[in-house]
């Protein structure tokens, strides 16, 4: 499996730490109740097709990216920076 | 025997080999199977499962039968297809399942008791009495079964892992592949050609057929030679690519020492290695199949393509007399070979009606062979021919029963190959990998013209995805027959028809499952083992599924194949995991002064990939104890010195660093000055302790943060997480620095007097307090001192640039030693933390709160933090915890052990009266008593009660005093004076 580093290039995925879904981009307001963190920290889906998930690139930039992608077909369909656009 | 005239071998170059004990010889460009059969070594190897005696069936890498252990030394490698074997000078090789010898096997009794061992007899008769199942019927099977034996020594052999990147990567170097290679290498792109065999050309080698006006081997000669003009062009022979992953991940298995007699020193046996490639071309042919008829397993039956190919590529004939035996135009051309090259033809059988040719050799149409006699090898077969029965002599039998294109790769990611009723053969699903074509014989295309344009439009294709564009190329003249089958699968009678040759399975096996209703595919072969053994059933698993399809009633359409899944050849372990082994597997990080610290004999202990020492034996000391306790006491009464650079370091810079450190820490950061240093207190978002450390501010907008040994990576990724993914606004920036430092901790009532005795400017109280920091100079090199303790001591760290790491352990340890100090390991280090009650990772070590180790009060109210919001949960703050304490021994058994649970005294140690664990102890030669940490449930409320440790591994009890966790100078004075 190969992940295009939108600052590195194409990559193979051993370079890369899988931390699961990027739902953990949506950080729940401090005061959230207890059910809206449990959702933000345990609760995940477990799609068959399109999913995001966040990606490190540990051995590489050290970017945090969020990886679409076909959990079906294994597809890679886009990369992006979680910081954002500003590079 | 040798056929004069035929064959690419080198006759003029003698290679003396030895197979079963005996010597032979063989010629350069031999395999060990042609050379066998040079030899007339028609046995070489027994059956898997009834031991019967089994010859050569193919010149491939899909061979069933030939497998041998070819021994090199001390090593052995077992399971090697003598098919792919290149000759060497002085090869060894013993044949497998065989015992006492090949000529008689003990086993072969097994081959009288078949009736018995039928599909499911493992199931079927080892399943009672149960007690039977581990101690007769387990080693009973594994005596009787397996594929020849390891070596059962440390393997020396090397294996290397490697990899590549290519524009297109082209899969097999037959006429399709070489022509795709052409092709696309005249547009510049890179191009790496692989063939799992050393000499490239596929069956151009094995057939009489001209290309281009000549030979076939000797079109392949000029297409190499011009691809080897091409500097984009990167040939791998002996490489078989052995799986398709995701985007375009190839693994490969290269052959590079094996064919050799002497592998040169630091010379892999075989490599493995991950192709990346924007497009791929599969060029990998096709595979002929068996028809079952009985008895077709005695040695001397083959495929009639091997046979072809041991003749026109080897210049051997398997037999003396030579039958064949079809269903296709294909099987003709061995028969006809056969004959032109001057060795006698007996029969050609073609199961088609009305196929007769104009030949001078016995033909029959419409007509099978139907029994074949011969116990160690063919002497004869009976066809059934215009009603009537016949048997003819023959020592070789070549069988065809039409071609397989090799799909496999095709399948690797879940595509279900396509039936095509015309070559009664499964087609590649087109797009089953992305980015992966096929051509030629792979993709059903059966004439060496059609496989070389294929070839050739494949390459146009692919180069124009990747923006190249080609001018058409003439394409060389080639032999364009067409290849006509008629489904032949299974000639049925009454004897044992054999299907999979490796795994011993018949025809009567797959029609047993589908009477006890095993009738899906993937359950026959489960239940029957068809396709299950070293060679993945590639001659044999369509032939298994149509006999299938017939007794079940379906078509084989919807019979269906089973799942193709990598590698399409066997790859050892040890190319697999090649550079994992030993140090390849844990990397060795050294401190700066792990020279001095291994001269001083310090025993190293590994804390993860670090190596840092025990403790430091003086002469006289002959248990580790003794050397840690006066350690201890060095430390608390005059000065000890230890290395700590394996702690994490990050250095963070920018005018948010100190909004960032408030949103990663418990506590405040925005109240400490510059100069000074804090503890810090880590938590993950689900409200458990991630670390913890110190924090120094160096200036203003500068801080440098140390972390745990163990979580230095951990916290590196959950910085950089906080601010990329939660906080990207905030203006910091920080990196790791953890190798940039060699830091010491200087430790004891006489660390101050140490440092200003080597320390450009001397220090005090007042230019260095408790916990503060600062830039010093030593012989006019920056460092930076920081006055932390980790011993409950008066003590500092010193960090310089790591370059300097070696020199200044030595002079500490020379200042050190004056004073009546000395180095301490992290025996010691452990015993002055305990007693000083500071924690480590034994203590937060996942599932533990701030309000566990009594720092829920750290969790700052005038903020939010990491973990905060989770940290404040029911649950995870109250009596119902388990809360950090310490233990003493108060009765007779003074043994305390970590990882031992804690009871009431009277309770009885079993599960629901437990009351917690214990993480740390040792001996404390200070308060002259073991001291211990645990985790107590509701413990900061039972100071002074007793508590029973129990540890039920060792089955020791031991009575407890709870107690306040620091044993040490509660008050802190040391710390500051």
């Amino acid at each position: 499996m190969r992940i295009e580093c939108p600052l590195c290039g194409s990559r193979d995925r051993r370079e890369f730490y899988y931390s699961g879904h990027a739902s953990a981009l949506e950080r729940p307001d401090p005061d959230s109740s207890a059910e809206v963190w449990d959702d933000y920290l345990h609760n995940r889906d477990n799609p068959a097709g399109l999913t995001e998930d966040l990606w490190h690139h540990e051995m590489g930039c050290s970017a945090w990216l969020v990886v679409q992608r076909d959990t079906v077909s294994h597809a890679v369909l886009a990369v992006r920076l979680a910081k954002g656009d500003q590079l | 025997m040798r056929v004069s005239g035929k064959g690419l071998i080198d006759r003029n170059t003698v290679l003396n080999f030895k197979f079963n004990g005996q010597p032979f010889q063989g010629f350069s460009g031999d395999t060990l199977a042609s050379a066998l059969l040079a030899n007339d070594q028609r046995l070489v190897a027994r059956s898997f499962k009834y031991h019967r005696p089994r010859g050569i069936m193919t010149a491939g890498s899909e061979e069933p039968n030939a497998l041998v252990t070819v021994q090199r030394g001390k090593s052995q490698e077992p399971n090697t297809r003598a098919t792919v074997q290149r000759l060497y000078e002085g090869l060894v090789a013993q044949p497998q399942n065989a015992w006492p010898s090949l000529k008689f096997d003990a086993l072969g009794v097994n081959d009288l008791l078949s009736p018995f061992l039928v599909a499911g007899f493992y199931y079927k008769t080892f399943m009672w009495p149960r007690a039977f199942w581990e101690r007769v019927y387990e080693p009973f099977i594994r005596h009787a079964a397996g594929l020849g034996a390891l070596a059962e020594a440390y393997d020396h052999d090397l294996y290397e892992k490697a990899f590549a990147h290519c524009d297109v990567l082209i899969i097999g170097a037959g006429p399709s592949g070489l022509m795709a290679a052409l092709t696309v290498a005249r547009s510049g792109l890179d191009v790496i050609l692989a063939d799992e065999n050393d000499r490239l050309g596929g069956r151009l080698l094995s057939e009489v057929e001209e290309v281009a006006g000549v030979a076939g081997h000797m079109w392949v000669d000029d297409a190499l030679a011009e691809l080897v003009g091409f500097a984009n062009v990167r040939i791998m022979t002996n490489t078989t690519v052995t799986g398709a992953y995701d985007q375009g991940t190839y693994g490969a298995l290269e052959r590079v020492g094996h064919h050799l007699d002497m592998v040169p020193e630091g010379l892999p046996l075989e490599s493995f290695w991950r192709i990346t490639a924007k497009r791929a071309i599969l060029c990998s042919g096709a595979l002929e199949r068996q028809i079952a008829f009985p008895d077709n397993d005695r040695p001397g039956i083959m495929t009639a393509s091997g046979m072809r190919s041991y003749l026109n590529c080897y210049g051997v004939s398997p037999g003396q007399k030579i039958a064949v035996f079809g269903n296709n135009s294909d099987a003709h051309r061995t028969a006809r070979d056969f004959a032109e090259a001057g060795v006698e033809v007996v029969a050609m059988i073609d199961s088609r009606e009305g196929t007769s040719t104009q030949v001078d050799y016995p033909t029959y149409a419409g007509a099978e062979v139907v029994a074949t006699s011969g116990r160690l090898g063919l002497k004869s077969i009976s066809i059934r021919h215009n009603g009537g029965l016949k048997t003819i002599e023959c020592d070789a039998l070549g069988v065809s029963g039409g071609w397989n294109p090799s799909v496999h790769l095709t399948c690797h990611m879940n595509g279900r190959p396509v039936w095509d009723p015309s070559l009664a053969s499964f087609l590649p699903k087109e797009d089953a990998i992305p980015g992966l074509v096929v051509a030629g014989a792979a993709s059903g295309v059966m004439t060496t013209a059609g496989a070389l344009a294929q070839g050739c439009q494949m390459a146009q294709s692919v180069a124009k995805d990747l923006g190249k564009r080609l001018m058409p190329s003439d394409l060389p003249h080639a032999e364009d027959r067409p290849y006509e089958i008629e489904p032949f699968w299974d000639v049925g009678g009454k004897g044992r028809a054999w299907l999979d040759f490796q795994n011993d399975v018949t025809t009567k096996d797959v029609k047993q499952a589908v009477q006890e209703n095993f009738r899906s595919v993937e359950h026959m072969k489960r239940y029957t083992t068809q396709g299950m053994a070293t060679d993945q059933g590639k001659n044999s698993n369509i032939t298994a599924l149509a006999v299938l399809a017939d007794a079940t009633g379906r078509g084989i359409p919807e019979t269906g194949t089973t799942t193709f899944r990598p590698p399409y050849v066997p790859v050892a372990m040890a190319a697999l995991g090649a550079g994992g082994q030993g140090k390849g597997f844990a990397p060795e990080r050294f401190l700066t002064s792990d020279r001095a610290t291994r001269a001083l004999r310090a025993p190293m202990i590994e804390a993860g990939l670090w190596y840092r020492p025990s403790y430091f034996p003086k002469d006289g000391e002959t248990h580790w104890r003794q050397s840690c306790d006066r350690e201890v006491a060095m430390v608390r009464t005059a000065v000890g010195l230890c290395d700590v650079s394996t702690l994490g370091k990050i250095d963070i810079q920018g005018p948010d660093a100190v909004a960032f450190l408030d949103l990663l820490y418990t506590n405040s950061f925005a109240s400490l000055k510059v100069g000074r240093v804090r503890y810090g207190l880590m938590l993950r978002e689900d409200g458990h302790v991630m670390d913890d450390g110190t924090c120094a501010r160096l200036s203003n907008s500068h801080y440098l943060m140390t972390t745990t040994t163990a979580a230095a990576g951990q916290v590196m990724r959950h910085m950089d997480f906080v601010h990329q993914a939660l906080r990207p606004d905030l203006d910091v920036s920080f990196t790791s620095v953890t190798e940039h430092w060699a830091q010491f901790a200087v430790a004891g009532p006489q660390a101050r007097a140490l440092l200003n005795g080597i320390l450009d400017r001397k220090i005090s109280d007042k230019t260095m307090p408790y916990m503060g920091c600062g830039a010093v100079q030593l012989g006019g090199i920056e460092a930076r001192l920081f006055r932390i303790s980790f011993s409950g001591e008066h003590a500092y760290e010193l960090a310089v640039p790591a370059r300097y790491g070696d020199s200044l352990f030595r002079l500490l340890l020379a200042q050190a030693e004056a004073l009546g100090g000395g180095p301490y390991g992290i025996e010691a280090l452990n015993v002055l933390r305990l007693e000083k009650g500071f924690i480590t990772h034994a203590e937060i070590h996942g599932r533990i709160t701030a309000f566990d180790i009594g720092m829920g009060r750290m969790i700052s109210d005038k903020k939010d933090c990491i973990g905060k919001s989770m940290a404040a949960r029911s649950g995870l703050n109250g009596p119902e915890r388990d809360q950090l304490v310490g233990l003493r021994p108060v009765g007779a058994v003074k043994k305390i052990i970590p990882g031992a649970h804690l009871f009431e005294p009277d309770a009885a140690p079993i599960r629901k009266n437990d009351q917690g664990y214990v993480t740390s102890m040792c001996y404390s030669p200070t308060a002259e008593t073991v001291i211990a940490q645990a985790f107590l449930r509701d413990g900061r409320n039972r100071m002074g009660q007793a508590v029973k440790m129990v540890d039920h591994l060792s089955g020791v009890t031991t009575l407890c005093e709870v107690c306040n966790p620091v044993f040490f100078d509660p008050e802190g004075g040391r710390l500051r004076g």
